[in-house]
């Protein structure tokens, strides 16, 4: 088993079942803000919800933190490992004739996607901690809709959140497809699962940007 | 009575190998892990032979020039081994494959060898499959075969078009295997450079590491060859660029007769060669015979207007085309020898029938092979009233699940689409039967100094029928010599190992490092290459297809001049003390231009025409077989093998008379 | 058509390469690739310089030994051949071309193009095997009927060349589709199940020390492969690798 954690297959496995995790995780996410647009109302339930049950702030809640930090240290460190395979680099290299350019650059989709985790943190999550968890201030189950339209007030910040879901997008159209190949599951399914992912991968930031641009321009 | 002694055993044809291995000297297991065997080569021959020693217990050294075991040059065989499983149940036996090799041979290999060939075929494919050698299957899961040129059964087991290729993995696994099990010491990019007798017995070799130039040393109880054939005499051929005769020749200096080098396959399906710069010729596999059709125009005209470029072979109207295999020989029409289908594609292009821009070229036509397979598939797949593009369609995807991957190479050569316009193919040198002596144990006359696979000159006579190179080298490799070695090796248990700090291994590195510090000092006017086109225009021109006597008379001066100033004017850059694939170049062509010359010797001294060799003097006068091949039984029924004398020209020759007592000799008709 | 090459030169493993352009000229469409660099050698040879080094037998795209990265791409721009199998058609009058070696840690280079390829045979002497003896009476080759698609599937991932085009096209210089392709063909096939679990953990461990990269499902490999082996058996071999590590 020790060889299990070292060998390039089983990280290749870990970074594909972390993925798929945060791609569920996204899918959830978007659930709750696409009420948003709709009825405020709803938006505030589940975010309390989310905000007060224990079992999502004590379990899921770490093991989303655990997610996020894994994949991208894991991220990085085969990135490392990759980059030191190849030590003396080609005069010219056509990576484009052969692969796309979403396979080739998930590091740099990657880090765009964790500089605005920073800032996504800073703006959402790192208040409701402090409300929470430093000021125990009173909770009121209402609050939640307009601290999220506080929020998309700045045309900047809305910038770098569609900015930001672009890149989720590029991410997620090789990672997610890609997933499925890493843990092995490559069969006459293999075509419609691919359509699938690919779709998600547009359909999700898409969905995001869509309730950004919704929440900046009606209010 | 002949200094050749065949040790072929006593006893009738069908008993003879297992009475044989009843009655050998074995070594036992705890023997075996004290005695050392080198083995050159590691194609099919020697690379089954360096694993199957292994894991007998031996400890085993294989020598490689290529980076891997992997690129030895049966990789490309391309159409299928044979085996007598007799699984198509059309009447094959070990009787019918052995009569079949023989009379394709022309009669001019050993029964007894032939017959064990035969009857251990089948254990090959047997061994193949328990590897995992993926061949082609039927529907139901079972093996299927196809049938090859010269005979009436199919006998040929493949994998698509890259059976040699899947084989010599199956070879190379096992190799592995034994690599891991620290039996075989595995020496790539090593070049073998001289064999080293002991007390008259092969004791080991001299070898250069052709990354660091190093020479090395290296000693063994016996030395196996398996280094393959000689086709590069001609320059251009099928044969890898690489593939060279210099440990064979080595050997052959140190005493190992050559045997029958005259023995040359030319085979009926190349792409033509389209110009100067040409390296190497590439083999469209004999397999395509089985639905391609093999023509000419049968006007001249045509012809000259299809060169002209005014004409396309798909205009032709099928009574305007000779189909000249077929006409000529109507029993087995295209699927003649290769030996017959080259001289007859040779003839129609000498009569001015061509149909490349050089005249050298036929057509082999697949247009009625996708119109029956086309039929037969709508047929089998419930389409009513097929339209003629849905026949072509299916039919060419029957064509292109058989042959797929050689009409893809053929495209990319040519840069035509063989589904829509037939190919152009023209003969090229391809095999040689001929090659270093070996008597029933597979021992050249160097006791110690075994020879398998291509390199010896064993089972296929004067031509080598398809798909019998494979089956041959793995036979040897598998099957035979690890057991026939052991008879040898028993009488070394008690021998220790063989050190190389005595005179014989200084006085054979010694002569190594002089000849290379020759090869590097040469006056520097010409390239290796330069030598290696002009050996290859005579070898063609006067060596090839058909042979006279005055053109071999040139031969043999103009190789010889021209081996004179070689060694007088080549130019290898370079130092010999790294990486210098020019010496290695030198070294190899050095001994392609000696011999060349025993070569035309040969071929000279063989006054008739068997097999692969045609001597325009001995044809046929009248009667059916009028301006067919003329074999002389009476005056050439042997093995000539060559000893050396110094110079190729005063080698003096041995004959081990041919005996026939389970065959009858015929003229080899196939009308 | 005259072109301009710019060729990787180092000249033994130890020293420092650099790329040197030579201008070359009279080159025709039928050339292979290799035969046009046989004419720049015998150039540089007439010229007494030392000509330029590569890897190449067969010529006839199955040795495997050819390599070259052509223009940024393994075997050059065309698709499903080697480089020995190009031919100077792909090219036009006037073009530069870059000639480099396969580049990967694991592969290091020998003299000016040609690298050494070793670890992928330490990768078979793994396991790329199986354990079966030579002996005249193994079972008869039909006693076990093979499905024929599984010995078609089998057959492809067999055709492997070995040439290492995968890892020098992998932005990662990953061996996975090598490795895989043999690991496949024996999981595919009855003679090789009795030792996949041990096969594929040799194989997977030997290939991570060797210092390839980390497959990151680019499917570079797979559009480079001479002989187009296919993706399926990189899946098959996690697959394989998964249930062998859970087992084991």
């Amino acid at each position: 088993m020790s060889g299990l954690i070292k060998s390039s297959i089983a990280r290749k496995v870990a970074m594909a079942l972390s993925g798929l995790f945060l791609v569920f995780f996204l899918l959830q996410h978007f659930t709750i803000n696409f009420t948003s647009i709709f009825s405020p109302d709803t938006f505030n339930e589940l975010s309390h919800f989310m905000g007060t049950n224990p079992l999502v702030q004590f379990v899921l809640q770490p093991v989303l933190i655990f997610g996020v930090v894994f994949h991208f240290i894991m991220g990085f460190v085969l990135e490392l490992k990759n980059k030191n395979a190849r030590a003396v680099k080609y005069a010219k290299y056509n990576g484009g004739a052969n692969a796309s350019w979403m396979s080739r650059n998930m590091i740099y989709s990657g880090l765009v996607i964790l500089a605005f985790l920073g800032l996504h943190f800073y703006d959402f999550w790192v208040p409701e901690i402090v409300h929470k968890y430093v000021e125990f201030a009173p909770e009121d189950p209402t609050r939640y809709y307009g601290e999220l339209l506080h929020k998309f007030e700045s045309p900047i910040r809305t910038g770098l959140y569609v900015v930001s879901f672009v890149f989720l997008a590029l991410h997620l159209w090789h990672g997610f497809a890609s997933s499925f190949q890493s843990v092995g599951f490559n069969n006459k399914y293999s075509v419609a699962a691919t359509k699938f992912a690919k779709a998600f991968a547009l359909v999700i930031p898409i969905g995001f940007i869509v309730v950004a641009l919704v929440l900046h321009f009606t209010h | 009575m002949s200094i050749l002694d065949s040790k072929i055993p006593e006893g009738p044809l069908a008993d003879k190998w297992t009475k044989h291995k009843n009655t050998i000297n074995l070594v036992n297991p705890a023997n075996k892990r004290n005695i050392d065997v080198i083995v050159v080569g590691t194609g099919l021959a020697g690379g089954s032979a360096a694993a199957t020693l292994a894991e007998l217990g031996y400890n085993v050294k294989t020598f490689c020039y290529s980076d891997s075991p992997r690129r030895a040059h049966s990789i490309a065989a391309q159409g299928g081994i044979n085996a007598a499983k007799n699984y198509q149940g059309d009447g094959d036996s070990d009787y019918r494959l052995f009569y079949d090799t023989v009379k394709g041979g022309d009669y001019r290999s050993r029964e007894a060898n032939v017959y064990r060939l035969a009857e251990v075929s089948a254990n090959i494919i047997d061994q193949c499959v328990a590897q995992g050698v993926p061949f082609a299957r039927e529907y139901g899961g079972l093996l299927d075969n196809r049938s090859f040129g010269g005979v009436l059964v199919s006998r040929t087991f493949y994998a698509k078009g890259q059976t040699g290729q899947q084989l010599l993995l199956g070879a190379y696994s096992a190799m592995n295997r034994q690599i891991n099990r620290g039996k075989i010491q595995s020496f790539n990019r090593h070049e073998m450079l001289d064999l080293v007798k002991v007390d008259g017995k092969a004791r080991g070799i001299i070898a250069r590491n052709l990354v660091t130039g190093e020479i090395e040393r290296h000693s063994a109880h016996a030395v196996v060859l398996a280094s393959g054939g000689y086709g590069n005499v001609f320059f251009l051929s099928t044969n890898a660029m690489g593939s060279n005769v210099m440990a064979a020749w080595r050997a052959h200096r140190r005493g190992a007769f050559f045997a029958n080098p005259c023995y040359t396959q030319i085979h009926p399906t190349c792409i033509p060669v389209s110009g100067d710069h040409q390296s190497k010729l590439t083999l469209m596999s004999e397999s395509l015979r089985n639905d391609g059709r093999i023509w000419v125009p049968k006007r001249i005209e045509d012809s000259e207007a299809i060169r002209a470029g005014k004409l396309k072979p798909t205009q032709l109207a099928e009574e305007e085309r000779d189909y000249y295999l077929e006409r000529r020989y109507p029993a087995f029409g295209n699927l003649v020898p290769r030996d017959v289908a080259s001289r007859a594609a040779k003839e129609r292009c000498d009569a001015g029938f061509g149909v490349n821009k050089t005249g050298e070229a036929v057509y082999l036509d697949f247009a009625s092979a996708i119109q029956r397979y086309g039929k037969e598939k709508a047929l089998t797949s419930g389409i009513e009233n097929p339209s003629a593009a849905e026949i072509t369609k299916l039919g060419e995807e029957v064509i292109e699940n058989k042959y797929g991957n050689l009409f893809q190479m053929y495209e990319k050569i040519v840069d035509e689409n063989p589904y829509k316009t037939p190919m152009m193919i023209y003969p090229a040198v391809h095999y040689t039967m001929g090659g270093l002596w070996v008597d029933y144990n597979l021992q050249t006359t160097v006791p110690g100094c075994y020879a398998a696979g291509e390199a010896n000159f064993s089972d296929h006579g004067a031509n080598r029928l398809g798909a019998s190179a494979l089956m041959q080298g793995l036979a040897d490799g598998y099957f035979v010599l690890p057991y026939t070695i052991g008879d040898y090796l028993s009488k070394d248990i008690r021998t220790g190992k063989i050190p190389t700090d005595t005179p014989e291994f200084d006085q054979a590195e010694k002569e190594v490092t002089d000849r290379i510090a020759k090869l590097m000092g040469g006056s520097g006017q010409h390239s290796v290459d330069y030598y290696h086109k002009k050996l290859g225009k005579i070898m063609w021109n006067k060596c090839g297809m058909s042979r006279n006597e005055k053109e071999l008379k040139e031969a043999i001066d103009e190789i010889a001049e021209l081996r004179e100033d070689f060694w007088k004017n080549v130019k290898v850059p370079g130092t010999a003390e790294s990486m210098n694939p020019e010496l290695e170049k030198a070294g190899r062509v050095a001994d392609f231009l000696e011999l060349g010359e025993l070569f035309a010797k040969d071929a000279l001294h063989r006054n008739e025409s068997c097999g692969g060799h045609f001597r325009e003097e001995s044809v046929e006068q009248e009667g059916e077989q009028k301006g067919e091949a003329l074999r002389d039984d009476e005056n050439f029924k042997y093995v000539a093998a060559w000893e050396y004398k110094g110079e190729p020209k005063d080698a003096s020759l041995h004959k081990e008379e041919l005996t026939f007592k389970n065959i009858e000799l015929k003229t080899r008709s196939y009308k | 058509m005259n072109l301009t090459l710019k060729i990787w030169r180092q000249k033994d493993a130890k020293s420092q390469g650099k790329i040197v352009e030579y201008p070359i000229s009279g080159i025709e469409g039928d050339m292979s690739f290799l035969e046009m660099l046989d004419v720049l050698n015998e150039e540089l040879i007439n010229k007494g310089d030392e000509p330029v080094v590569f890897d190449h037998d067969c010529r006839e795209g199955i040795c495997g030994a050819c390599s070259l990265q052509i223009n940024g791409e393994p075997h050059g721009p065309d698709r499903l051949v080697t480089t020995c199998q190009l031919h100077m058609r792909m090219f036009k009058d006037g073009d530069t071309i870059f000639i480099e070696p396969f580049r990967a840690k694991a592969f290091p280079v020998v003299k000016d193009l040609m690298v050494d390829r070793s670890a992928f045979d330490r990768i078979q002497h793994a396991g790329g095997y199986v354990s079966v003896n030579t002996s005249g009476n193994t079972i008869d080759a039909n006693a076990i009927p093979i499905n024929k698609e599984d010995a078609d599937e089998a057959f492809n991932a067999a055709t492997c060349i070995g040439c290492g085009a995968c890892v020098a096209a992998c932005k990662n210089a990953s061996a996975m589709l090598f490795t895989s392709a043999k690991v496949s063909q024996y999981a595919l096939l009855p003679q090789g199940k009795v030792e996949a679990t041990e096969r594929v953990l040799a194989m997977v461990n030997q290939m991570d020390e060797e210092g390839f990269g980390n497959c990151t499902n680019t499917g570079a490999c797979e559009i480079e492969c001479p002989k187009g082996i296919s993706l399926e058996n990189i899946a098959r071999m996690n697959r394989e690798y998964l249930k062998a590590s859970l087992k084991g």
